[in-house]
Order: structure tokens, then sequence, then C-alpha cells
């Protein structure tokens, strides 16, 4: 039992950091109808960023921790949304318009030429940083085993409840969201209804690297240990928590990120380590065969 | 108000408009009729830029907007109820009404929102209703009813009575009356139904295949036995 919650703990950690990536490919999705093979990237490069912006604080002696979290999250968030907003601009602004398949490459080529950007200016090795957030609940101890809730980890699922009511909140009332929606809709009527389109779908890839850039703040202060190439396969487990939910889905994305985490920390936990990826993809195919709309998603028949 | 100067338009390779010039004055009603395919929707986008003319230019207001971003069109006074109504399925109707204010002053939404509701009170009654999950009807007049929200100096309006009962027929045409006389705005209506928006308007244009074969008003292409022929089934 203490072994199990010790893995739901974990499990929950682990699948809020998939759902916060996961959010921006099922925002793009809904928009443009593409994927972003891009978005791991972005998340890799928020990882960097905030592994630099913690290296100047520690330079620059800022020792008061929830000041240094905030500047921490807020440069983070703001380069890396610059990223994203790029990543539109090139990748995907000018050919708008052209075949699906061509918009697919440059992303790809978006994605590796960011991998290479960062593989060059901050080397092939890891970069590693010390645990800022120590120490941690003690659940309960039975015998020879102790669950911990560590603060680490209360913090980064308390953070990820916050954002997502927070971006939630946004999309179902603020006139931003309802712009989104409404290009998702039927991008054609919302321009006639004066809504900038260009300036929507920039606005939607801006937020979903902002929840990236959260996402790789919060891994690299979990493992403290992060490198150039961690976006792909973080990239293709939140496609899958994507998928699981409903592409398209901002509760699907949430869902979706969640239970990723917790088939993973369940699978490490009771059978190896080693096959927790064989078991996340495994789940991605057979939702692609059996429910290819995912758990929240509409099925596409109800496409207007 | 709004000028048309030899206009023609593409799909492709496909040329839908051959060389269109009209104008609608300030406060008019102008009615376009024309058999199916001869470019009466495609005019009506044309004015909005989707597609952009080709060669020709479009004037609203004395400006030249032949090659303006179409969310600027829209927000400089125009508004495009277009063919096939096109409510946002799954919103509300209130959140449709919504995306019909983005481009007006949001100090006006209250009133236009009672406006609107005082025209078509059923869409009062069904605010959080689904787009998608209203009658045909209803849609058609959600659709009028967004395109007004954002305070039109102009509207054009393509087919607003296509696939109702003759009640709503003569409901909708009553209404569109009224939004000109009422509130002054002028309108640009593109109608199947010949008979009666040549009675409803002050001109008129016929289109046949991209290309304006008559205008006059409303009563003398009433009385000409040509479009009485073509476009208002013989008799009557
Ligand atoms: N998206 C499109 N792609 C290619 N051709 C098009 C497109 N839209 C319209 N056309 C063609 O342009 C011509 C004019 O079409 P348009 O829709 O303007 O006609 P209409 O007068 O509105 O007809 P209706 O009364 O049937 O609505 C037609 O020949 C049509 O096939
Ligand atoms: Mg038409």
């Amino acid at each position: 039992m203490a072994y199990f919650i010790q893995q739901l703990v974990n499990g929950l950690t682990l699948g809020s950091i998939y759902g916060l990536i996961a959010i921006g490919y099922t925002m793009v999705y809904g928009i443009i109808g593409m994927i972003n093979f891009a978005h791991g990237e972005i998340y890799m490069i928020g990882a960097f960023l905030s592994i630099l912006a913690f290296t100047m604080l520690g330079v620059t002696g800022v020792t008061w921790m929830p000041l240094a979290l905030i500047m921490v999250l807020l440069v983070a968030i703001v380069f890396t949304s610059a990223y994203g907003w790029a990543v539109e601009r090139i990748a995907y602004r000018p050919l708008r318009g052209s075949q699906r398949l061509a918009a697919l490459i440059s992303a790809i080529g978006m994605s590796l030429a960011l991998q290479n950007y960062v593989l060059l200016t901050q080397g092939a090795g890891v970069k590693t940083l010390q645990p800022i957030i120590r120490g941690g609940v003690i659940l309960y101890a039975t015998g020879n085993f102790t669950v911990i809730l560590s603060y680490i980890q209360i913090f980064i699922i308390l953070l990820t409840i916050l954002l997502m009511a927070i971006f939630a909140t946004l999309i179902a009332r603020t006139a931003l969201g309802r712009a989104q929606r409404a290009c998702e809709q039927d991008r054609g009527m919302a321009t006639l209804l004066g809504i900038n389109v260009d300036r929507t779908i920039s606005l939607t890839f801006i937020m979903g690297a902002m929840l990236a850039a959260v996402a790789g703040m919060l891994v690299t202060m979990y493992y403290g240990v992060i490198d150039f190439f961690m976006g792909f396969i973080a990239g293709l487990k939140a496609f899958t928590a994507a998928v699981l939910g409903g592409i398209g889905s901002l509760p699907g994305a949430m869902l979706g990120g969640m239970l990723l985490g917790l088939v993973e920390a369940f699978w490490a936990g009771y059978f190896s380590v080693e096959y927790k990826d064989v078991a996340s993809f495994g789940i991605l195919v057979l939702v692609l065969i059996f429910l290819p709309s995912g758990l929240l998603g509409r099925p596409d028949v109800e496409k207007v | 108000m709004l000028r048309l100067e030899n206009v023609h338009s593409f799909y492709g390779r496909i040329q839908a408009l051959r060389g269109i010039n009209l104008h609608v004055d300030s406060g008019e009603i102008v009615a376009m009729i024309g058999a199916n395919g001869a470019g009466k929707s495609t005019t009506l986008m044309t004015i909005c830029g989707q597609p952009r003319a080709r060669s020709g230019r479009v004037l609203f207001d004395g400006d030249d907007i032949t090659h303006v971003p179409t969310f600027q069109i829209i927000r400089s006074g125009l508004s495009h109820s277009p063919e096939g109504r096109r409510i946002f399925p799954r919103m509300t109707v209130l959140e449709n009404l919504q995306m019909g204010a983005v481009a007006s002053d949001p100090a006006h939404f209250n009133d236009d929102l009672g406006l609107v509701f005082d025209l078509f009170p059923i869409l009062g009654e069904r605010q959080q209703q689904r787009g998608g999950t209203l009658s045909g009807g209803e849609q058609q007049m959600l659709a009028i009813a967004r395109a007004l929200m954002s305070h039109p100096r102009l509207l054009l309006l393509d087919e607003p009575s296509l696939g109702l009962g003759p009640m709503l027929v003569k409901q909708i045409f009553d209404v569109i009356g009224q939004i000109n006389q009422d509130r002054g705005v002028t309108i640009l209506l593109v109608e199947q139904n010949a008979h009666q928006s040549l009675l409803l308007a002050h001109r008129a244009y016929v289109l046949a295949n991209g290309e304006i074969i008559l205008h006059g008003t409303g009563d003398e292409l009433l009385a000409d036995p040509e479009v009485r022929n073509a476009y208002l089934g013989g008799g009557n």
C-alpha cells in the first residue's frame, strides 16, 4: 500500500509535467490542425533557460527562494515564448494554405535546427542543477518503507493545477479564448467578423510555449539534469498524452498527461524501469487504433 | 458608400467575376439576383477580400480597400453574413453574438445585444444554447444578429431567407427593412427570392456568368419582361 501511494505521488508529478507540455500540442492542433513538431524543443529550451537563470541568480546572490523562483519563471516564460512565436513565424506562417506535408517537414526541420542550436551553444554534455527545494513530508512510515511527499512534488502539482485552472478560464471566458475557439471552428468566418487570425495563431503558439517553459523549469528542478536531446522523448510522451486525452481538447490534455504519468510510474514501480517508454508508446499505438479521438476528444463526424 | 470598379475574381484558374461595376449609396437597400453560379456570393466575398480582386478596385467610403486585410475591412464598418450561415456550432448563442461584436466598441455591447434581442426575441431566450443545435431558421436569425453586433454602416447579406418557411421568410424580409429604416444601415442583399427582394430593394442588379447584365430600380426590374421570365417564374 505504501509503495502504491509513493508511485501515485510520483506519477502525478510526472503527469503534471506531461500535461503542461501536452496543452501546447493540443492548442496548436486545435487552431491550425497540425502537430507542432518543434514543441518538444521549446520545452527543452525552457529547461536550459531556467538553468541559465538559476545560475545567474546564484551569481548575483539572490537567495530568497520565492523571489528566485518567480524570477526564473519569468525569464524562462518570456524567452521561451519568443522561441515559440518564432517557430510559428518561420516554420508555419509562410506555408499557411500550402500542403500539410510541407508544413510538417518545415516543423521537423525547425525541431532539428533548435536541437542543434542548443547543442552548439550549450554543448553535448548534461547540465546539472543543485536541488533548489529540498525536503518533504513523510506521509507514513511502515517498517522499512516510508512514503515521502517531497516539497518539490507539492510545488509541481500545485503550480500545474493553478496554471491549468487559469488557462481553462482564459479559454472559456475571455475574448482571446473565444477568438481561439472561433478560429478552431471556422477560421474564415472568424476573419469575416474582424478577428486577426494571424495574431490569434501567434498567441496560441506563445501560450503553448509558456506552459512548456514552466514544464522545463519544473523538470530541471525535479531531476536536476538536462541535455539538448531531452525534448525529443518528452515531446513524444506529451504528444501521446494529448492524443490519449483527445487532441484538440484542453481538459483532455490535462487528463492524458496525468494518466500517462501514472502509467509510467506504476509500470516502473511494479514491472521494469527499462520498459516504461515502451508502456507509454504502447498506449499511443492502442489509442490510435481503438480510440482515435481520445478520451475527451470529439469524434470527427461532429466536425461542421 | 460602396463602389466596385471593373472587378475580376478567380478561384485558381476559374474566373468567377468578369468586370463587375456596381455601387451602393448610403441608406439604400440594393439587391443582387441571378442564377446559381452567377457569381453573387463571390461578389460579396470579393468585397471582403476573399478572394482578392485580381484586377479592378473596391472602394468603401471612397477608400480603396482592394488590398486591405479582411479583418481590417470588417473593422472599418462593413459586416458580412455569408452564404450558409456559418454559425460557430460549439459556441453558445451569446458567444456567437460576442464574436459578432469583435469589431465594435465594447461600450456598445449591451445596447446592441438589446437591439438584436428585440429583433429576434427567440435568441434572447436561447442565449446559452449551442449554435449547432439551433434550428435552421434560428441559425439564420443568429447569423443576421451576429452581423449586426458589429454596428455596421454597410451590411452584406447572402441569401438570408434560404431554406426558411414562408412565415419566416416574411419575418426576415421585414427585419431587413427595419434594420435599414430604423437603424439607417445600408444593405447589399443577395437573394434567390427575387420577387420579394425586388419589392424591398431600392435598386437591383442582375448577374449572369460573372457579369452584370441588367440594373435598375426594384420596380423597373419587376416590370422587365426578361427578368420576369428568367427569375420570377414567368407569370405573377
Ligand atoms: N471556392 C471555390 N472554388 C472554385 N470555384 C468556386 C468556388 N466558389 C465558387 N466557385 C465558382 O464560382 C462561380 C460563382 O460562384 P458563386 O458562389 O459566387 O455563385 P452564386 O451566384 O452565389 O450562386 P448560388 O446562387 O448557387 O449561391 C461558380 O461557377 C462556382 O462554381
Ligand atoms: Mg451564392
